[in-house]
């Protein structure tokens, strides 16, 4: 995979640095995937292919993660990134923090862009806490007395003070994520990527986080923001951006965002979308329905699949149906492997899963379809959807703040002793 | 605020940005910083490793190749003069054999964050140099020991081991990026330096190589290398001019080429690995 390319000529642009912290234009992203599959790892392979076949030249196939993405971000914005698994959200961010480089257009950045991409980049086991923190910092994008001057916060802020000395391989994951967070906390670039680090620690420790990204957004410093979460978009963020199959189709006021990514669950993408399916491709669905458009909370709800006969696939497969609600939360899981059964690739499938439990939470779900061996073959995210009713098959009266928690309804009752 | 960064998609042949390099300084402190805290930590002997490995090497040396193959040192002691051969070629060897699989072995780092990938082999060179300076230090306890005075040519010293590390580090980065993308790289290295080391003058002199052979030998720029250290550590003839002029030619070509080629390669690191 190698891009290349020559960046557009763009007079158009505001000046970057005075009252812009991000500037995008045209920029875009290719991949180029080696289409017969077995991209020739060994230097070996190569020669003797080419020796083999010495006029067929290896065939790419491209494919486009990001397209045309053209924005500009003023400061002291903080900037959520939506948008569904494959839209491009990742890339973008990785475009942005300069972890891999554009194959057209042009983006200009007012500053230093500290990039937390995951929490703990760079930690070392066999380092102390100290060694990892100054360590960690500089590969932030820290300098050297940025960390000195805020080295005690830092540690008084990850609650590690009597371990600084041990090597971080004795911590525990709590004490480990802690400091790590710690450091990333104190960055002080002027623009801060951070993608979903906030899916890690408990309740507590992401309320500290999301209020530390306020303050950093206040500060007239820019934030962008990666993440499944829109609540956590919602919370924080002053503008959305909402991609949608790499690329970008709204960018503006968040509820405008937020709600254009609800509705791309109700809307399953079309079976002709294939290509931009992930996934091996040597089998593949052909389609995915629900049974009923709208169910109620506790009637049992029946997804038929059908995948085509692959005579060409050895051994047999398994599939696994994810149940994603409007917050993007992957609210169950149906694996064929748990339930033993596997599908043979000679026979063509028309099979139905039968969901009886748990109670759905009313609202609209999508339906991730992934089709596996030892690897994923088919990945089709939103193959179908459905709406859950608010008909509750609870006794009692139901009223909004007596469901508001959880992510799914219980069977419960109450039994004196 | 600051300064304005843009970014524009790779060009098929990329100049190293120097400014970005000298900015990510700190982070190449801290690598090698690393590196050197990782070497010892939790080993018994600690440092001792350091002053224990080349004596052992040219202690093996003597044996086989001074005592048992009884081969000629140039009227020196047969360890003094392996030893001086092999304080080189580590410094070598171990500037190439550490930068090639550097990038491979961080990939945690290349895909996860920003910063020039060209620190990640250069930073390994630290490591290399600190156990060069205790050699060194061995080794001027060993002239004194045998009563060998290095003369006027120890004052060059310093240039031959820029050089040298400058030719190695050249080579390094480009196997690193080779190994990004083609593993082989990786078994074929050791592979080559273990040929390499005996078809060097490191436990001979090259007067003892037959005149048939020798221009063969003399195409080595590892023998260059080898000549111009025992000049300045040993009082040996300088090396023929030619040599005193192509090895310093070679390494600057070879370490800026191989920073071209490198950062040509770097762009898609993060795709490939």
């Amino acid at each position: 995979m190698r891009q290349r390319g020559r960046a557009r000529s763009s007079a158009s642009l505001t000046h970057v640095g005075e009252g812009l912290a991000i500037s995008a234009s045209g920029v875009g992203k290719t991949y180029r995937i080696a289409k017969n599959r077995d991209d020739a790892i060994t230097l070996a392979e190569q020669l003797l292919r080419r020796v083999r076949h010495p006029l067929k030249r290896i065939q790419y196939e491209p494919f486009t993660a990001l397209d045309d993405i053209t924005f500009e971000v003023p400061w002291g914005e903080a900037v959520g990134i939506i948008g569904r698994n494959g839209a491009g959200k990742s890339t973008l961010l990785k475009l942005l923090t300069r972890i891999t480089a554009p194959t057209r257009g042009r983006i200009e950045l007012g500053g230093r862009v500290g990039s937390l991409l995951e929490v703990g980049t760079g930690f070392h086991p066999e380092l102390t806490g100290r060694e990892n923190v100054y360590l960690n910092g500089t590969l932030l994008g820290m300098r050297r007395k940025e960390i000195q001057r805020r080295f005690d916060e830092i540690v008084t802020f990850s609650g590690v003070e009597k371990f600084l000395e041990t090597p971080v391989k004795r911590y525990s994951s709590g004490m480990y994520v802690r400091l790590a967070f710690a450091v990333a906390a104190h960055l002080e670039t002027e623009i801060l990527a951070v993608d979903e680090v906030l899916a890690v620690g408990d309740a507590e420790f992401q309320r500290k986080c999301l209020d530390k990204m306020r303050e950093v957004a206040t500060d007239g410093r820019t934030v962008l923001l990666v993440s499944h979460q829109i609540q956590n978009i919602e919370a924080l963020c002053t503008t959305a951006m909402y991609l949608e199959a790499g690329g970008l189709k709204h960018y503006g006021d968040v509820t405008t965002a937020a709600h254009l990514y609800r509705s791309s669950f109700a809307a399953p993408t079309s079976s002709a979308q294939t290509s931009r399916r992930q996934g091996t491709g040597q089998a593949r669905f052909a389609s995915a329905t629900a049974d009923k458009e709208q169910y109620t909370t506790s009637e049992p709800k029946w997804l038929r699949f059908t995948v085509p006969a692959h005579p060409g696939l050895a051994g047999e497969y398994f599939v696994s149906a994810h149940l994603v609600n409007s917050d993007g939360i992957d609210v169950l899981q149906c694996d064929s492997r748990v339930a033993g059964r596997w599908f043979d690739p000679k026979e063509a499938v028309d099979t139905t899963l039968a969901i009886d439990t748990p109670w759905l939470k009313p609202g609209r779900y999508s339906v991730d379809l992934f089709l596996c061996q030892a690897g994923v073959l088919d990945a089709w995210h939103g193959a179908c959807g459905f709406t859950v009713l608010p008909l509750y098959p609870y006794e009692g009266t139901v009223t909004d703040d007596a469901v508001e928690l959880g992510t799914v309804l219980a069977d419960f009752s109450f039994k004196d002793n | 605020m600051g300064t304005v960064t843009v970014i524009t998609p790779p060009r098929r042949l990329a100049i190293p940005r120097w400014n970005e390099i000298w900015g990510a300084r700190e982070v190449l402190y801290r690598f090698a910083h690393r590196d050197v805290l990782l070497r010892y930590r939790q080993t018994v002997l600690g440092v001792l490793w350091v002053v224990l490995q080349p004596l052992a090497s040219a202690g093996i040396f003597s044996i086989v190749f001074g005592s048992v193959a009884k081969l000629q040192s140039d009227g020196l002691p047969y360890f003094l003069f392996s030893f001086m051969g092999m304080l080189a070629w580590n410094l070598f060897s171990g500037v190439v054999t550490r930068s090639a699989p550097s990038i491979l072995g961080s990939q945690g780092l290349i895909s996860k964050v920003f910063f020039p990938r060209v620190i990640v082999p250069l930073s390994t060179a630290a490591a290399v140099l600190i156990d060069f300076g205790v050699a060194i230090v061995l080794g001027v306890i060993l002239l004194f020991a045998y009563g060998v005075s290095p003369g006027w040519g120890v004052l060059l010293l310093p240039v031959w081991v820029v050089l040298l590390m400058m030719f190695g580090a050249g080579l390094g980065l480009v196997l690193a990026a080779l190994t990004v993308r083609f593993r082989d790289v990786s078994y074929i290295v050791p592979w080559l330096f273990q040929v390499l080391l005996y078809a060097s003058p490191v436990a001979y002199p090259i007067s003892s190589v037959p005149h048939n052979l020798r221009g063969f030998f003399e195409a080595n720029p590892i023998t260059w290398a080898l000549g111009a250290f025992r000049f300045s550590l040993l009082d040996q003839p300088a090396p023929p001019a030619w040599q005193l002029i192509a090895f310093p030619v070679l390494a600057v070509v070879v370490f800026v080429g191989g920073l071209i080629f490198f950062e040509s390669w770097e762009r898609e690191f993060a795709d490939v690995i």
